[in-house]
């Protein structure tokens, strides 16, 4: 039997069909492979970006074709005190975010870093929050900032005695700037904290117990040793959080929806309210635009500020 | 040394880290316990203690799965998740190969453009990508945000993936080519499985971050039964100003469960990944 079937399996493989050939030959090879993914991201990614700095410079509504009125969107903008408003809060939330993100991450990351047992069951569930959806994180955010039924509330008046009446958390405008504020790091500092420890796993032992026998100091291990060889792994995750950060929408978009009285706006959820609710595409998308310098500038900063090591990471994830 | 090392060891690592676990669980525990209060506890916080339930009830979540339309959100939101999903995984996947494996000319640059495509933000994308989804006809259909989705989700598992081929030996490939196999079946019967670990952990990200999605779901869907589960739930779950804290904190947990289910059976690939793609 062997025998027999032996030269025609042979055949077939020196004479497979001209489909199967033309897969054979690279060059053809190659684009089939690159279409499906070079295709979506132009199709859905690339020409909707040229398509929205288009549409920020027309006068678009929806249901109707706008024309070019060149700056126009932009010089509305300027005198628009709640676009001032929302580049103040965008800039302010970014700020401070990312720096309670990346404190408390570090911190954790530092924390995780030791021996202790069940250390890869704490790490899981560490990550909780960054796992589960930002809105329905945020929902459970909204209910513990209850104006009358705050469980933070109850437990400052009625538990500890520190207050006499209840936060109003999302009521005026600075209370709620910094609620949001919180949600946002609490649900970031995970994802910092995994990601430096991963770095913080890279750097070699031998380095603290060099420093030890000189004998540095736990601070000066941390500030001469830890800090600098982290500074590359700090860059990447820093950059990515910052524009994620700058660019958010759900958190405020389910808690506040850019109230009170529209303090807190970010550029996004504005360009929201003006673009997709409001019908003024041409203004919203003026708007999202206006975003791009902020985050060209935020990611030089953080890019080229913090990696002044060449950096031999060649890739990183949000 | 003036403390005792392992008072020392408590204040300085176990009390901080319970105060961190406690803090990053507090919103899911407020959560499933509102979900399970009646009515009765869950605003009067001078008779029933807030941290507990005295009498748990089904009542919200029977509420939520029978007098209103969340079954069909779960439902589309799993459609979408999955579809998304396998589309990107199929894109990137050759995406990835063709980078990888059939370096030509310009290789490193295309890997560089589709990485370049993740820092944009679906925040400036969703104004025009509505334009581009009425013009398509796709306005309100859950095909739309299976289209859209691989946008974020293609440069993400392009590069997972990229950095998994870099790992299977290339030998295997030539040996398999010597052999006279075809480069489709070098692809089907050696790459891919060897990089299932690969293709796993970029379906876990690709399914939780569609999952997640929120601006797209909201822009793009107009009617109740095409939303999914985070859009229905502050669009059609919270009405007037009466919070039904209790439906509202159910619906949150049931629309969880799944990614947390999903992410603690690979939570060891999670993790790795995640950590592996930082490090390298």
């Amino acid at each position: 039997m062997s025998v027999t079937t032996l030269p025609s399996q042979r055949v077939t493989h020196r004479q497979p069909g001209w489909i199967v050939r033309l897969f054979d030959y690279k060059p053809f090879l190659i684009v089939m492979c690159l279409a499906p993914a070079i295709g979506l991201l132009t199709v859905f990614l690339t020409y909707p970006l040229g398509l929205g700095v288009w549409l920020a410079f027309t006068d678009t509504t929806i249901g109707q074709r706008g024309i070019f009125i060149g700056l126009e969107n932009f010089q509305y903008l300027w005198t628009d005190p709640l676009w001032w408003g929302a580049v103040f809060y965008s800039v302010f939330y970014t700020a401070i975010a990312t720096f309670g993100k990346f404190a408390l991450g570090f911190w954790l990351a530092l924390l995780l870093n030791n021996h202790f047992p069940l250390k890869s069951l704490l790490r899981a569930i560490v990550l909780l929050p960054w796992i589960v959806p930002t809105v329905l994180s945020a929902l459970a955010f909204w209910w513990i900032y209850d104006p009358q039924f705050s469980i933070i509330s109850y437990l400052l008046v009625d538990v500890l005695h520190i207050r006499t009446t209840n936060i109003d958390f999302l009521g005026t405008p600075w209370p709620a700037r910094f609620s949001l504020i919180a949600a946002n790091i609490w649900r970031g500092i995970p994802f910092v904290a995994i990601s430096l420890l991963a770095g913080l796993q890279t750097i070699s032992p031998s380095l603290y117990e060099a420093a030890m026998l000189d004998g540095a100091s736990a601070w000066q291990r941390f500030r001469y040793i830890t800090f600098p060889m982290m500074m590359p792994i700090l860059a990447i995750v820093m950059t990515f959080s910052i524009i994620f950060t700058f660019t958010d929408f759900q958190l405020v978009y389910a808690i506040t929806r850019g109230g009170p009285v529209n303090s807190t706006h970010l550029l996004a959820t504005l360009a929201f309210q003006r673009g997709i609710a409001g019908g003024e595409l041409g203004e919203g998308a003026a708007i999202a635009v206006s975003m791009i310098p902020f985050l060209v500038f935020a990611t030089l900063f953080s890019y080229f500020g913090l990696a002044r090591r060449k950096w031999q990471q060649g890739e990183a994830n949000d | 040394m003036a403390w005792d090392s392992r008072a020392r060891r408590v204040m300085m690592i176990y009390l901080p880290l319970s105060c961190f676990v406690l803090i990053l669980l507090f919103p899911f525990y407020w959560m499933a316990i509102t979900s399970f209060k009646p009515n009765a506890e869950l605003l009067n916080y001078k008779e029933h203690n807030p941290f507990w339930i005295s009498s748990p009830t089904l009542a919200h979540i029977k509420h939520l799965l029978f007098n209103t339309a969340y079954p069909t959100w779960l439902k589309t939101t799993m459609l979408v998740a999955i579809g998304s999903t396998f589309l990107s995984l199929f894109a990137s996947t050759l995406a990835a190969y063709a980078i990888e494996r059939l370096r030509f000319r310009g290789s490193p640059y295309v890997g560089l453009g589709i990485y370049l495509a993740y820092l944009v933000p679906p925040s400036i994308l969703f104004i025009p990508l509505a334009t581009v989804i009425v013009q398509f006809g796709l306005f309100d259909s859950p095909m739309a945000l299976i289209l859209v989705y691989p946008t974020f989700l293609v440069p993400f598992c392009t590069w997972l993936l990229i950095g998994y081929f870099k790992s299977i030996p290339y030998e295997l490939e030539e040996c398999a080519l010597v052999d006279g196999a075809t480069r489709l079946q070098i692809l089907r019967r050696i790459t891919l499985p060897l990089a299932v670990p690969g293709l796993i952990s970029a379906g876990i990200f690709s399914f939780t971050l569609s999952w997640n999605e929120f601006i797209y779901a909201l822009a793009f869907i107009q009617s109740g039964a095409n939303k999914t589960v985070p859009v229905a739930i502050l669009t059609e779950l919270v009405t007037g100003d009466v919070y039904q804290w209790g439906a509202l904190m159910a619906g949150s947990l049931l629309g969880s469960l799944p990614v947390a289910l999903f992410y603690s059976l690979f939570v060891d690939y999670y993790v790795s990944s995640l950590t592996g793609a930082v490090k390298e």
